[in-house]
């Protein structure tokens, strides 16, 4: 019974990611082949042509059971702009985004954690307000003009980091896992790894800004509630050492809901960063997207939106089954129940 | 070993190997086969680096010099060319192909007949050629024959003087039949061509990261020689505000798409070069002559007396642009001086609309581009002048912009009433603008954006279209201008200056009035 409700809920799942992958692209008007005609315009015989070899001249039902059924074996079709498969341009773009993701919220998180709980315990005080503010700073600038500034004072007065790109031209990296940090690794290019490492510093820096107001205000607010259970007063009246109070009682069971917060900006990262990638021409899946939307590119558009449902229902299922893990409370609840 | 890995991280980078050539582009190639892109960007990536055409503009000019072909007849009813085309030109070779013999005639017919007839064994399936297309070259070319290896003759159904330098255009670059065969019979099929393309141009296609970099080495059995370039290398960068800081900080050597406010500060930097050069462009607002009260000449008429052309030119061009009055620009050949030039008179705009029925004047709508071209950088600047200059006439303009898609949808319907747009020239010919933008056929076809189908005028470019004198047919260009400079489908803006930033060491690059990038002659000084 529970193995038929799950099968239920997946296809439940499935069959709405894929209506709405579906029919997003096409609620807006336009399509692919007058982007292809552009400025210079085309009979109506050329149009009907063009429509017809992309597939669009069959009626909206057809096309979506196509799309659904090669959805479920994993097929998205090809690019109507460069007409190569969606699968074999996502596997070259996805590691990139990922990448970034990963060292953005990686210092963010660690930054985020320490400034939080830094303000928590100083409370108050001019390091809660240094912390609070400075993460709110950073979260309320716009990145198009932060990240100018980023590159303007680090890449063109300074020159210690590159304006934009993912590695050095000089390097050619072989394609094993699409992940520089591996694949430089594992083709034994030390050099491509540091130029790879260089590349990553300011794009992660600007992007990392946006989660790390959220990762400080969560982690403060828990720190401090979870600092007012009785247990946390008994801890201290017993005389047990403050460090000790901090990170064995506090902090464990702080931890869900700052661990829900990064959860959340995972999800949002892995989707593609379009403005930092715009900006620091970084070879994501963002900046593919966008593109894809502004050509009507449907195949792709339609593997984005997909994807992007996914990614987020299985970080926050991830996100779900740590806390249950790490959380004392909810670790009893299901035990119980 | 932590230590060193900092000490490396903040090592100042760029020891750049003195032979990479870098070139900051705007956007990725949608493919890199020249017969199926319709993008600058795309061919700039392809044709221009990779291939070459049977005949080619010089460099700098739209002028037709030969190229694979070493000479050319044309028989006496011009419908019959005869190419004979060079000995001794090799294609490149790859992982997966060497060619076994020389360029000759089978590859020049395999590539137009491609084109020609989709059912050719060699035809690319789902490609519909849209370029070829476009140029009508379908409904033009009759056959293409081979005599003997190195002589080649097109059949045409009726004369037409562009011909020849449509064929030195990006989309009928020759590619080698040899390979098309040799993927067919690996299995790989005619897809390889648009990832991994064969060629007899300057550089030798290496590697493409999408969104990222396109890596060439140069040629070395190039026929014209070996470019001076080793190894060329396109960074793609999408936004030009990083473009520009790529240049700064020396990481280019040369930037497309510079924006005009960026200019000035870029001319003050020692270690950067602006050269510039006339544009082959021209940008207008065009009158849905379809609709009320555009139906009307005076109220035509009327509105281009209001508009302050003079303020356009100064705040979006800056000293980028020059005043348009014909619809081709004054480079080209065939540009008639004396026609009069667009005064700009409120009152009489005034008076003229009472006339015309509309003494209070009237509502309507101006829709502006939505995106940036260099014969247009700003839209929804242009669009605000012209608003606040028609207001003064009473006439009331809500400004209207849809994305790009849309935006072409919509116009090509004939939605519009006012509309900005423009157009730049594909290979030099007066025919590629006026009969393109203005002819009765265009009407249908939607890049007619006024709808103005005009019987003698468009008989005029007919006749220009099928003579081949170019003093006769200059005078029927110059004709055609003056009936469209009184009857005012569009009031035509501008035509902008191409500019280009590039490192004070870059030697030999010449602006290509067709907007093409070619690296085949550029070098860098030490």
């Amino acid at each position: 019974m529970a193995i038929l409700k799950g099968l239920l809920k997946v296809i439940g799942y499935f069959l709405f990611i894929s209506l709405m992958s579906f029919s997003i692209i096409r609620l807006i008007p336009g399509d692919p082949a007058l982007h292809i005609i552009g400025e210079r315009g085309a009979s109506e015989e050329r149009v009907a042509e063009i429509r017809k070899n992309l597939g669009l001249d069959q009626p909206l039902p057809i096309q979506f059971l196509k799309f659904s059924a090669n959805a479920l074996v994993g097929n998205f079709g090809e690019s109507t702009v460069s007409k190569q498969s969606v699968l074999s341009e996502f596997k070259v773009l996805w590691p990139a985004t990922v990448e970034l993701a990963f060292v953005a919220l990686l210092w963010s998180s660690l930054v985020g954690l320490g400034l939080g709980m830094l303000a928590a315990v100083k409370r108050n005080s001019f390091w809660d307000y240094g912390a609070v503010s400075l993460s709110t700073l950073g979260f309320a600038m716009p990145i198009f003009w932060w990240g100018l500034i980023v590159i303007f004072f680090f890449a063109v007065k300074l020159g210690i980091f590159p304006v934009s790109g993912r590695i050095d031209v000089m390097f050619d990296v072989p394609y094993k896992t699409g992940f520089y940090f591996l694949d430089t690794l594992l083709s034994g290019q030390w050099d491509a790894f540091v130029s790879a490492c260089k590349f990553v510093v300011l794009p992660a820096f600007v992007l990392g800004t946006v989660p790390l107001a959220l990762i400080v205000r969560v982690s403060r607010a828990s720190i401090i509630d979870v600092a007012e259970e009785d247990y946390v007063r008994t801890a201290r009246s017993k005389g047990l050492p403050y460090k000790q109070i901090l990170f064995k009682h506090i902090f464990k069971n702080a931890l869900p809901q700052i661990l829900t917060s990064i959860g959340l900006a995972m999800g949002q990262l892995l989707t593609g960063a379009i403005l930092t990638e715009t900006l620091f021409s970084w070879p994501g899946m963002g900046r593919w997207i966008i593109k894809s939307i502004e050509a009507r590119d449907y195949p792709v558009v339609q593997a984005g939106v997909f994807y992007s449902m996914l990614i987020v229902i299985i970080v926050n299922w991830i996100t779900d089954e740590s806390v249950k893990m790490v959380s004392p409370k909810m670790r009893d609840q299901q035990r119980g129940g | 070993m932590k230590k060193l890995f900092l000490a490396a991280l903040l090592l100042p980078l760029f020891a750049q190997a003195a032979d990479n050539f870098i070139f900051c582009t705007e956007g990725s190639p949608s493919s890199f086969n020249p017969q199926i892109v319709t993008d600058g960007t795309s061919m700039n990536a392809s044709s221009q680096a990779i291939f070459n055409r049977i005949v080619e503009f010089k460099s700098g000019t739209t002028e037709v010099i030969p190229s694979l072909a070493e000479s050319w007849t044309i028989s006496k009813d011009r419908k019959t060319y005869t190419f004979k085309l060079r000995k001794g030109v090799k294609f490149h070779s790859n992982a997966a192909f060497t060619p076994t013999r020389d360029f000759n005639a089978n590859d020049v017919v395999y590539t137009f007949k491609t084109q020609l007839d989709p059912k050719h064994p060699l035809s690319i399936p789902a490609a519909s050629y849209d370029y070829f297309k476009a140029m009508e070259l379908d409904a033009l070319i009759a056959d293409i024959k081979k005599t003997d290896d190195y002589t080649v003759v097109f059949e045409l159904k009726r004369p037409e003087s562009p011909f020849l330098a449509n064929l030195g255009m990006d989309f009928a670059s020759v590619l080698s039949e040899e390979y098309a065969q040799s993927l067919i019979k690996s299995g790989k099929g005619l897809k390889t061509l648009e990832t991994a393309p064969i060629g007899t141009g300057p550089f030798v296609f290496k590697s493409y990261q999408k969104d990222s970099t396109i890596k060439y080495t140069a040629n070395s059995t190039y026929w014209k020689g070996k470019p001076k370039i080793e190894n060329l290398i396109f960074v793609i960068v999408a936004d030009s505000t990083v473009r520009t800081q790529k240049m700064k900080s020396g990481e280019c050597h040369i930037m497309s798409e510079v924006q005009p406010q960026d200019i000035e500060a870029l001319s003050k930097n020692p270690a950067v070069k602006i050269q510039n050069a006339a544009g082959l462009n021209v940008s207008y607002i065009a009158f849905n002559t379809e609709k009320k009260p555009f139906d009307n000449l005076k109220v035509r008429e009327a509105i281009s007396l209001a508009l302050n052309k003079k303020s356009y030119l100064d705040v979006i061009y800056k000293a980028q642009g020059l005043a348009a009055k014909n619809p081709i620009p004054p480079t080209m050949w065939s540009y008639n001086n004396k026609t009069v030039e667009q005064v700009y008179d409120v009152e009489k705009a005034k008076t003229l609309l009472k006339e015309a029925g509309f003494p209070n004047g009237f509502e309507t709508e101006l829709w502006t581009m939505p995106v940036a071209r260099p014969y247009l950088p700003n839209g929804k600047k242009l669009g605000e002048l012209v608003q606040a200059d028609l207001a003064k006439i009473g006439v009331k303009v809500k400004l209207v912009t849809f994305d790009w898609p849309t935006y072409l949808e919509k116009s090509k319907k004939g939605d519009h009433a006012m509309i900005q747009f423009g157009w730049t020239g594909d290979n030099g010919d007066p025919d590629n603008f006026m009969n393109v933008l203005l002819g009765c056929t265009a009407v249908k076809a939607g890049s007619n954006y006024a709808r103005w189908c005009h019987k003698e005028f468009d008989n005029l470019l007919q006749q220009a279209k099928e003579e081949s004198a170019v003093a006769k047919r200059t005078a029927l260009y110059m004709k055609a201008q003056e009936i469209f400079a009184k009857e005012k489908p569009w009031y035509p803006v501008a035509h902008s200056k191409q500019n280009k930033v590039m490192s004070a060491k870059v030697q030999g690059y010449k602006i290509s009035p067709l907007g093409n990038e070619n690296f085949e002659a550029v070098s860098l000084s030490k």
